[in-house]
């Protein structure tokens, strides 16, 4: 199990409750697709993504950005049993998304540089460090259930 | 992977926008590395690593200087690093997962310094030219 820290848990929702999650999720999912052009494979449904333009103005991908981040938020909610918290969610994306778990991982690392770009100098290294942390468990547990 | 001509623009106005901060932004995506990563500091044991460490300071300018030489010398990146790949292959040995660490942290240098410039196509031409140059660095490793 992960322990977290009460400075890490501080730093957690101080960040996370000053974070629109509709329009970062939307700018993350948006970078995901073009910085990773491999991972528009998941999205064949959603329409025009044949430009970083189209992309960003795509409202099914503003849409899944924000369902994404949503979920996010209940990982925050349930730091100390995020494995149970996202059991569900686990099975489906390999059973019926079949994505591949480093999709996870590159989510959240787009996830950090739109942070850092939204907080500037308030996002310290410790405040990256502990986001870091919790985007690389949240990947985890998502990985937890794959067979 | 390849870098396009809109890459090599992105990434070359991306080094000229930062200029003379180049050396700070070097220094603070080692002190960021260092903190996410902690694995990253096996490699520097004989370096004070605690807050504001000048040796840190000083690495931070090599980093830095080693990817401004690349971004102006972006068509022949390889050429322009190759002392620094042989170096890293028979002597340093940096594990190539490293790298990409560097990497994210220098874009979330860029990215909290000055949001602006890191637009999605720029974030993807940097995150491109970082990996780059991460693969020129290993390739004589075997």
């Amino acid at each position: 199990m992960v322990h977290w820290s009460a400075e890490e848990k501080q730093l957690i929702s101080s960040v996370w409750g000053k974070v629109n999650v509709e329009e970062c999720g939307a700018e993350a999912l948006a970078r995901l697709l073009i910085v990773y052009p491999w991972t528009q494979r998941f999205f064949d449904n959603f329409g025009n993504l044949s430009s970083p333009t189209a992309i960003i103005g795509n409202p099914k991908v503003r849409a899944h950005g924000k369902k994404v981040l949503t979920s996010f938020g209940d990982a925050i909610k349930n730091l100390e049993n995020l494995k149970a918290t996202y059991s569900k969610l686990s099975e489906l994306h390999c059973e019926k998304l079949h994505v591949d778990p480093e999709n996870f991982r590159l989510l959240g690392d787009i996830l950090i540089i739109v942070l850092a770009a939204h907080f500037g100098k308030d996002f310290t290294p410790s405040c990256q460090a502990t986001w870091q942390k919790l985007v690389g468990v949240v990947a985890h547990a998502l990985a937890h259930k794959y067979h | 992977m390849v870098l396009s001509g809109a890459d090599k623009n992105n990434v070359k106005g991306v080094f000229a926008k930062i200029g003379g901060q180049a050396e700070e932004f070097g220094a603070e995506t080692l002190e960021r590395m260092f903190a996410t990563y902690p694995q990253t500091k096996t490699y520097f044991p004989h370096f004070d690593l605690g807050k504001g460490s000048a040796q840190v300071k000083g690495h931070g300018k090599k980093v830095a200087a080693a990817l401004v030489e690349a971004a102006n010398n972006i068509d022949d990146i390889a050429g322009a690093l190759s002392k620094l790949s042989d170096l890293h292959a028979q002597k340093l040995r940096v594990d190539p997962v490293n790298f990409k660490l560097l990497g994210q942290c220098f874009l979330v240098v860029v990215a909290s310094h000055n949001p602006a410039l890191l637009t999605p196509e720029v974030h993807a031409s940097l995150d491109k030219f970082l990996c780059a140059v991460g693969t020129v660095l290993t390739a004589k490793y075997r």
